[in-house]
């Protein structure tokens, strides 16, 4: 199938946003918006599944828009075909979602005409095979996302947030544009095609690489050009929420494998290492932030931060085995990267539908504030928990498979020749063993404070639960996590020919094997079967629970919950939030966050309450954003006296500026 | 190429330097409007002399455009609203006219060195004319950098403009469109600040641009 098709949908979307825009006021335009929405997205990703299952049909189209001499190439080939699979199955479960939440939305004008825009925006980023269709399709992209940040402009922080991610998208796609234009080179070619062919020296390549990593890095959200992303991502609607976290987050990293793995050419061995290095730091202190924040939104964001930490220390991992000629474990990590790509973004969705769940009936992003609600809402409970089990890489989910072959490839590295390598590798492995225990923390930390316990509040007591389609949306993605846990050697398999593609090898065949197992290298290495798993859980859970119930009593009785021993009190008496964190917190806390505990206990006879104040300070902010804002400030603080001249004295300046240039030319040698 | 058609598109491209000279020099107003319509004059003959000899038809467009806009039409509408505002009197610059004019020999001869250097394989022709028009170009900027008066300054943005179309012609192949749009945006440019010479004039009772500067509360 070419890509004319796609370009067909991307179109629809396109025109639906204008469409929308004027007969915005109709009533129930927002069913309708995201049910076509969800038709177009089901159809995207049916070409998307198509290209990737039957990839020997890469296909071009070049349309006679943007540059003149350039026009607007178009290509699919697995890879992107693999990309739209992930954008268009997120598209596709928001608009379901949306179709119950959106009835919820305050200001839906403000929402409905960039929700279509934007999904295309993603897939044109996915198509372009030019540098200029991909930078303006990538602007069109946080745009787009940017009027999505912003469409609750009255609630406080969202102005903030919406400024902070217009600038980090403006500076992360200038460092693109300029990648792209050392990339083409001098004579121009802004089309990928002559881009394969260009040979950069070592420095050039080596300055790419840097600007590919900034300028992905930043929209993916990797430390330390992450400080929009937990600013930006909550304020959005909860299903954009799930979109840009999920989703968009993946166009990026998209973006960086189009780079470094197809266009950059062959990699040297120390390419690897600031990607190896900056992606174990993402994940552990993309985790740690979580672990600290109270938002619902907020953790979720972070926790992007963490998992896109470990998707770019898989993909580094692949750079540096391709680069030491090492194909099986080369194809390992990067089948691993991209799983993890496709798992996050389904775990992703789910739990940011479910704070959206959360944050329709309570009206709260808080968990201080929540609590009880498994008693209230069972159904997205019962959602929620599985995308948390997920994203703690608990078997039999999918997380878990992704995150094991991540380390299988970790675990390659005593056969690396580089001693560079061989040192730093086990040390991201220990960088990412850590964060996928603190991220299990996180998750026990969210979901029990939240959804366990007794209501805190009587916005959490009153809780109610949501409609059909918002939880249908849930349980598809919930049934994808569980289904590429069980199944995962055919998403391995599936991954192939993109991993033959870019690194040039594949990992073994896992569909033949006996009973659904995975073997990524051999049998006497390591070996995984999530069907055994699950059966085991299940049949184990099942018969325990039967014979808790045969055996001792099949009463169903309620007790008070956590109640610390004191059957009455009040339910601020539960552990709380912080209460949880605190180990952590003063763990690592105290020398990352600079985290302080000051507490003042009232003294004798007084019936003051206890305080317990917890102050914490953002490292990179701290060390990096607020010196750069001081010195912007300062800078056009001295400079603003410009803006006051006369014409004659800007003619003057204009002149000066051209003889300056003019002297410099001829004195040049 | 022969030497002679070569020597005469230098001497016309050359007299538009000093044309531009003369302008630099010349502080009466109504003078100055007549060194303005010399100017548009020689760069008509210089570029119809182009468009003879790179048998290019419609470098004599260009010529036309020239002639008629510049050397007579703006011209006209100049000398009138000069006349309207009464404003014959002797118009002052800024720094001495000396200064002015070593600066501006000065300028050629940068332009000069830049061109001739950075242009070594080109067409001989093509080099000469490039340089010669950013010599102009930087004389007209020279000009509205030094003069207060805004019929002086729209006078020096004209004779930079007018370098803009010697260097366009002289290097081969450019568009007709352009140069007619060029030419057309020179007549928008003209309308408009003949607009606000009439406004300025209205509030101000004066087209020196020291008022403008004392009106935005300028200290000097």
């Amino acid at each position: 199938m070419t890509v004319i098709y796609a370009l067909y949908g991307i179109a629809a979307l396109l025109l639906l946003a204008p469409v929308v825009a004027l007969l915005g006021g109709l009533p129930r335009i927002s069913d309708i918006l995201y049910g076509s929405v969800l038709v177009v997205a089901a159809a995207l990703c049916a070409f998307g599944l198509n290209g990737l299952l039957l990839p020997a049909q890469s296909s071009t189209v070049v349309l006679p828009l943007g540059l003149p001499w350039l026009g607007a190439h178009f290509h699919v080939d697995a890879l992107s075909s693999f990309f739209i699979v992930v954008v268009n199955l997120g598209g596709v479960t928001a608009s379901l979602f949306a179709l119950g939440y959106g009835r919820h939305e305050s200001e839906p004008r403000r929402v409905l005409p960039f929700y279509p825009a934007y999904l295309a925006g993603m897939n044109l980023v996915l198509l372009a095979n030019d540098a200029f269709s991909f930078l303006v399709s990538w602007e069109f992209m946080s745009l787009t996302s940017w009027a999505l940040v912003i469409a609750h402009h009255r609630e406080p922080g969202t102005l903030r947030a919406g400024y902070v991610y217009l600038l980090m998208a403006g500076f992360g796609t200038l460092a693109l544009l300029l990648a792209f234009g050392l990339l083409a080179g001098p004579a121009g070619h802004y089309d990928f095609d002559s881009m394969h062919n260009a040979h950069l020296t070592v420095g050039l390549a080596a300055l790419v690489l840097v600007l590919a990593l900034i300028g992905t890095g930043s929209k993916a959200g990797l430390v330390p050009l992450h400080v929009w992303l937990p600013l930006a991502h909550p304020a959005a609607p909860s299903h954009v929420s799930g979109l840009m976290s999920g989703v968009m987050t993946k166009v990026a990293i998209y973006g960086f494998i189009r780079i470094v793995f197809d266009l950059l050419g062959t990699p040297d061995w120390w390419w690897s290492l600031p990607i190896l290095g900056l992606g174990g730091i993402t994940a552990t202190l993309g985790v740690l932030y979580a672990l600290m924040q109270n938002d619902l939104k907020r953790v979720l964001a972070y926790s992007t931060i963490e998992n896109i930490g470990i998707i770019f220390a898989a993909l580094g991992l692949a750079l540096a085995f391709k680069a030491e000629d090492m194909p099986t474990a080369a194809a390992l990590a990067f089948t691993a990267g991209l799983f993890h790509v496709f798992n996050h973004s389904l775990f992703k969705s789910l739990l940011f539908f479910g704070a959206g769940a959360v944050l329709t009936t309570t009206n709260t992003r808080d968990i201080e504030q929540l609590g009880g609600l498994i008693h209230r809402m069972p159904q997205t409970a019962l959602a929620f928990l599985i995308g948390c089990a997920a994203i703690s890489a608990l078997p039999p989910f999918n997380g878990f498979v992704s995150e094991w072959l991540v380390f299988q490839a970790i675990l390659q590295s005593p056969q690396v020749a580089s001693w560079g390598l061989k040192l730093i590798v086990p040390a991201v492995g220990a960088l990412l063993a850590l964060s996928a225990a603190l991220a299990a923390t996180c998750f026990v930390r969210a979901f029990g404070i939240s959804f366990l316990g007794r209501a805190r509040t009587a916005a959490a007591s009153n809780a109610e639960e949501v409609d059909v389609s918002s939880l249908a949306a849930m349980y598809v993605l919930a049934a994808l996590c569980l289904m590429a846990g069980t199944i995962p050697g055919l998403f391995i398999d599936t991954l192939a020919p993109i991993s033959h593609a870019l690194v040039g090898s594949m990992m073994p065949h896992q569909t033949g094997l006996e009973w659904l197992t995975i073997v990524p290298i051999a049998e006497s290495r390591s070996s995984y079967n999530g069907l055994l798993v699950f059966v085991f859980v299940t049949l184990s859970g099942s018969i325990g629970a039967f014979a808790i119930h045969r055996l001792a009593s099949d009463r169903l009785r309620r007790g008070p919950a956590w109640d610390c021993g004191y059957p009455d009190a009040s339910p601020a008496t539960q552990y709380t939030a912080s209460g949880f964190a605190q180990p952590i917190r003063r763990v690592f806390g105290a020398s990352i966050f600079q985290a302080r505990e000051t507490s003042v206990m009232p003294g004798p006879g007084s019936i003051a309450p206890a305080t317990l104040a917890v102050s914490l300070r953002d490292p990179i902010w701290d060390s990096i954003f607020t010196p750069v804002a001081s010195f912007v400030s300062f800078i056009a603080d001295r400079l603003n006296i410009l803006q006051f001249l006369t014409i004659r004295r800007y003619l003057s300046l204009v002149m000066a500026a051209l003889v300056l240039l003019l002297l410099m030319l001829a004195i040049w040698p | 190429m022969s030497s002679l058609s070569f020597d005469i598109a230098h001497l016309l491209a050359g007299g538009l330097v000093l044309v531009s000279f003369l302008e630099l020099y010349q502080d009466r107003l109504l003078a100055l409007i007549n060194i303005f319509a010399t100017h548009a004059v020689v760069l008509a003959l210089s570029v119809a002399w182009q468009a003879d000899i790179q048998h290019a038809p419609h470098l004599y467009i260009t010529a036309l455009i020239a002639l008629l806009f510049k050397a007579i039409a703006i011209p006209v509408a100049l000398r009138r609203i000069v006349v309207k505002l009464s404003i014959h009197r002797e118009i002052e610059t800024v720094v001495g006219v000396g200064f002015t004019m070593l600066f501006g020999i000065g300028l050629v001869a940068l332009s000069m060195v830049v061109m001739l250097r950075v242009t070594p394989g080109a067409d001989p022709l093509a080099r000469e004319d490039l340089a010669f028009s950013l010599s102009v170009v930087l004389l007209g900027l020279l000009m509205m950098v030094t003069r207060r008066n805004a019929v002086s300054q729209v006078i020096g943005f004209m004779s930079l403009e007018n370098g803009l179309v010697l260097a366009a012609t002289g290097a081969k192949g450019m568009p007709l469109v352009v140069e007619i749009s060029i030419a057309f945006s020179v007549l928008i440019a003209f309308i408009v600040i003949g607009i606000f010479l009439f406004r300025i004039r209205e509030r101000f009772d004066t087209v020196d641009m020291q008022a403008l500067d004392r009106f935005r509360g300028e200290r000097r």
